[in-house]
């Protein structure tokens, strides 16, 4: 097994970890702590897969945007030092026991698929083709979904201003 | 690099979206939902990009897709928040059990 393999396992390892402690952990602020490392274990794995732009991403956007948020909604919404209230008895167990049966019922399949074999081309995730997929004027480029995007980035943060907002007082 | 069969990548995938899904259901606190929720975003893009990567990469069309659901994402996780704000200003408590308001 090659160094790359070993590493492959490890960052696997890694995220599955701190995937099952954010889950299952007592306190909500270590919950966030253990997702943020999940999600750098993510952008490892990207990273090791040689995408580095969307490894790039996904450290900007998540461990740097949502996870912060979540922080700063934890603090408004919570006090930090306090257990969060255990779960259900009979709801885990009968979440667990359908979580486990799907998986392992996903993983035959996937072990049971035959997978092609991929093409011989290079895989070539340059910030230039990214470029080209996205704005470029072509017919297979994605031109009307990033700007339908820009436009529901628009419309989230307009929402997300006018739902936290404070209410003004009525006799103003 | 060729030396792993894509089933493993697939299989970690398969395993972090089912920890995921586990959170969801058993959690109670909105925001651990939420967290719950981004564990499984994240699973179906590294789906996009192994599939993208291994299978198909003569085309970068899979990061594209992972690229929009990360934007996506972002939005939805402000909106998210932006609820449960105003809900513990209402109710000072984001217990998704003690959401039941439409009810009665």
């Amino acid at each position: 097994m090659s160094a790359s393999a070993i590493a492959f396992y490890c960052i696997a390892a890694f995220i599955l970890i701190t995937g099952i402690l954010t889950v299952t952990t007592k306190k909500l602020f270590r919950a966030a702590i253990w997702l943020l490392f999940s999600l750098i274990g993510i952008a490892a794995l990207f990273f090791w897969m040689e995408v580095e732009f969307a490894a790039a991403v996904q450290v900007i956007v998540y461990v740097g945007g949502i996870v912060v948020l979540i922080i700063f909604s934890i603090f408004l919404t919570n006090q930090e030092g306090v257990n969060m209230p255990s779960a259900l008895t009979k709801r885990s167990l009968f979440a667990g026991l359908a979580v486990v049966a799907a998986a392992a019922y996903t993983c035959t399949l996937l072990c049971n698929h035959y997978w092609m074999k991929g093409s011989e081309e290079v895989f070539d995730p340059s910030v230039n083709n990214i470029g080209y997929l996205l704005v470029a004027n072509t017919p297979e480029s994605f031109v009307l979904p990033f700007e339908l995007v820009s436009v529901l980035l628009l419309a989230a943060m307009i929402g997300c201003i006018v739902i936290a907002m404070k209410a003004e007082p009525e006799n103003k | 690099m060729s030396e792993i069969p894509v089933e493993h990548f697939l299989i970690l995938s398969t395993a972090l979206f089912f920890i995921g899904a586990y959170g969801f259901l058993t959690r109670r606190n909105m925001i651990a939902m939420l967290m719950s929720l981004e564990l499984m975003l994240n699973s179906v893009n590294i789906n996009f990009i192994v599939f993208n990567k291994y299978l198909f990469p003569d085309t970068i069309e899979g990061l594209g897709f992972t690229i929009f659901i990360i934007a996506i994402a972002a939005a939805e996780a402000a909106v998210a928040i932006a609820i449960i704000i105003n809900l513990y200003r209402n109710t000072k408590n984001i217990d998704a059990e003690n959401a039941d308001h439409l009810k009665h």
